[in-house]
């Protein structure tokens, strides 16, 4: 099934990734040829096979809820674009 | 001494015929000679690998040395390095110096291995040829008109080359083993949670695994041995005991099992790679084994799954980058949304926004019956018919690719054909197997890779195979003539 080019326009806005305009036919054309590859796995029935999430069928481990990094906060923000007082800068969120 | 290996150098430095610091100095001059040609290299640490260098030296001399100490390698860039440049070979991580290691880097640096510097990939390694590169293909360097492979092709050139010894890679979907096929190296991916993760940027993390490039079975070996292992800071890691890999190797292979699965002998692979893949089964034959034919009934299917659950674990996996807290922002946002979506749509390439693109679509809730939970149920398909193969046979073998390295440029307009070079890599990785590919002959004077699967954590098997195959044989020795 290929993918209009304003179908591509709105999965592109829920990936929140800006694609040029003169590019979306592109975009449609590529990803309608990986999307009639993928269909391939139609080819084959399914029904009744447990969807396979993790290899080795590992469950996901967990450990107790206690801190065990110490502070970074300067680390982290010294390769931040653009930090205040200590705190990320973003545009204006509320108006 | 730059065609040595590892187990070669590690000899050397601990008979004092050689130091580190001449070692390192040695490579470093290479690099700065070649690297223009190959574009290998993203970064260059020279002054701390010289510094690295004299504290093995150090080492050596108080007779505290391990088989790795003084050994230089290069890291993929996709292993964070703190306080060294980590891209990804991407605009959107540039400028993006981490703050910490990853275990992986961590682990070999306690070793007392020389990190050289960071290698050239494909961006987020999503690519078959590193020309998805922000900084530019690697040039192959048995033939600097072609690909050396992805997406880990900077470690393999550069290895190939003798400008390192050996290299950290990851394989998602045969990054480390294509690559290794194409630039006539040994390369493992070890088992799914073999190896910790931690730290090295996530791509695909049902899929990810930190891998190996190296001139021989032995030596990737001795790095494995440094890698493997348990860490609580990868929670799909796993805990259980690392073999010794080198006592293994010298094992006789006779009685050993080997599959051909004949969905690997089949359509896409290339009549004279198939002879010499041929060559190299008889050549087990005589070192014992006994070989039989399998099946994997459903391997063609495992490129569509694989181009489901990668983009879509992907999708998820880089929503982290923002434009807020690290990496590249767009200029001048107007707003928050378009803060994100310049930044996103700036930073990340054509082929990394192809990808997120197919994996959010795979996930939206009308899709994600049919897309994802459809490959996922493939998925164990897959993964059952190695089960079912694995009952006859202790290893299977065939080609790692279907044709010798292709030219720059002649895939990289068409997405489809590029994914479809890694049909024979793709389903270990969905099955979380370990997989290997070493030297097996040439074709027209390009190197042709054999691949080998074994079962889960069965790395010492693949490594004693490989083993006893290189000490029969002499193509893993072959080096590219410009760079003898």
């Amino acid at each position: 099934m290929p993918l209009r080019p304003d179908e591509v326009e709105t999965i592109a806005h829920l990936a929140r990734l800006s694609i040029d305009q003169s590019l979306i036919p592109e975009y449609a054309r590529d990803l309608s040829a990986i999307l009639a590859l993928v269909e391939k796995m139609n080819t084959v029935n399914t029904d009744g096979v447990e969807p396979m999430v993790n290899p080795l069928e590992a469950v996901q481990r967990l450990r107790p809820d206690v801190v065990t990094e110490g502070d970074q906060r300067e680390a982290f923000l010294a390769i931040a674009p653009a930090v205040e007082d200590g705190l990320y800068l973003v545009p204006r969120v509320i108006e | 001494m730059h065609d040595k290996t590892i187990a070669e150098l590690s000899a050397a430095l601990a008979a004092r015929e050689l130091s580190a610091v001449e070692l390192t100095q040695a490579l470093l001059d290479r690099i700065e000679a070649h690297n223009g040609t190959l574009n290998a290299f993203i970064t260059v640490t020279a002054e701390q690998a010289l510094e690295q260098a004299r504290r093995a030296d150090e080492r050596i001399a108080k007779g505290e040395a391990g088989a790795l100490t003084g050994i230089p390698i290069a890291h993929k860039d996709n292993f964070c390095t703190a306080g060294v440049l980590t891209t990804c070979a991407s605009r959107m991580l540039h400028n993006f110096v981490p703050p910490y290691d990853a275990t992986v880097v961590a682990r070999l640096e306690e070793a007392g291995v020389v990190m050289l510097g960071k290698t050239n990939m494909d961006e987020f390694a999503m690519g078959s040829s590193n020309e998805t590169s922000y900084y530019g293909p690697v040039k192959n360097p048995w033939d600097t008109e072609r690909v050396p492979g992805g997406s880990s092709g900077g470690s393999a050139a550069a290895v190939a080359a003798g400008l390192v010894p050996g290299a950290t890679a990851t394989d998602t979907g045969g990054s480390v083993r294509q690559p290794a096929a194409f630039c006539g190296v040994s390369g493992l991916k070890p088992t799914y949670g073999r190896v910790s993760r931690y730290g090295i940027v996530a791509f695909a993390s049902s899929l990810d695994q930190a891998s190996v490039i190296a001139r021989s079975a032995e030596d990737l070996a001795l790095l494995l041995q440094a890698m493997a292992g348990f860490d609580e800071r990868d929670s799909t890691c796993v805990d259980l005991a690392v073999p010794d890999y080198r006592a293994g190797l010298e094992q006789p292979l006779d009685g050993v099992r080997i599959g051909l699965p004949r969905e690997y002998f089949q359509d896409g692979v290339e009549p004279e790679l198939a002879k010499v893949i041929e060559a190299a089964v008889e050549e087990y034959r005589r070192l014992g084994a006994e070989i039989k034919e399998v099946s994997l009934p459903h391997n063609a299917l495992a490129v569509a799954a694989y181009h489901v659950i990668a983009p879509a674990e992907a999708s998820s996996n880089l929503a982290r980058f923002d434009g807020v807290r690290y990496g590249y922002r767009c200029e001048n946002p107007r707003d928050l949304e378009d803060l994100y979506m310049r930044s996103r749509g700036e930073g990340f390439g054509t082929e990394v926004k192809r990808r997120l693109l197919i994996g959010t679509r795979a996930l939206l809730a009308e899709y994600y019956q049919d897309a994802f939970l459809k490959a996922q149920k493939i998925r164990r398909l897959i993964h059952n018919d190695f089960i079912e193969a694995f009952k006859q046979v202790d290893v299977l073998l065939g080609p790692t690719t279907g044709a010798p390295a292709f030219r720059l440029g002649e895939k990289s307009a068409d997405p489809v054909q590029m994914y479809l070079t890694d049909v024979f890599t793709i389903a270990a990785n969905l099955a979380g197997l370990p997989a290997l590919s070493l030297p097996a002959g040439q074709v027209d004077g390009l190197p042709v890779g054999m691949q080998l699967i074994g079962r889960h954590f069965d790395e010492a098997r693949l490594l004693n195979l490989a083993h006893r195959f290189q000490q029969a044989t002499d193509w893993h020795t072959v080096r590219p003539q410009n760079f003898e």
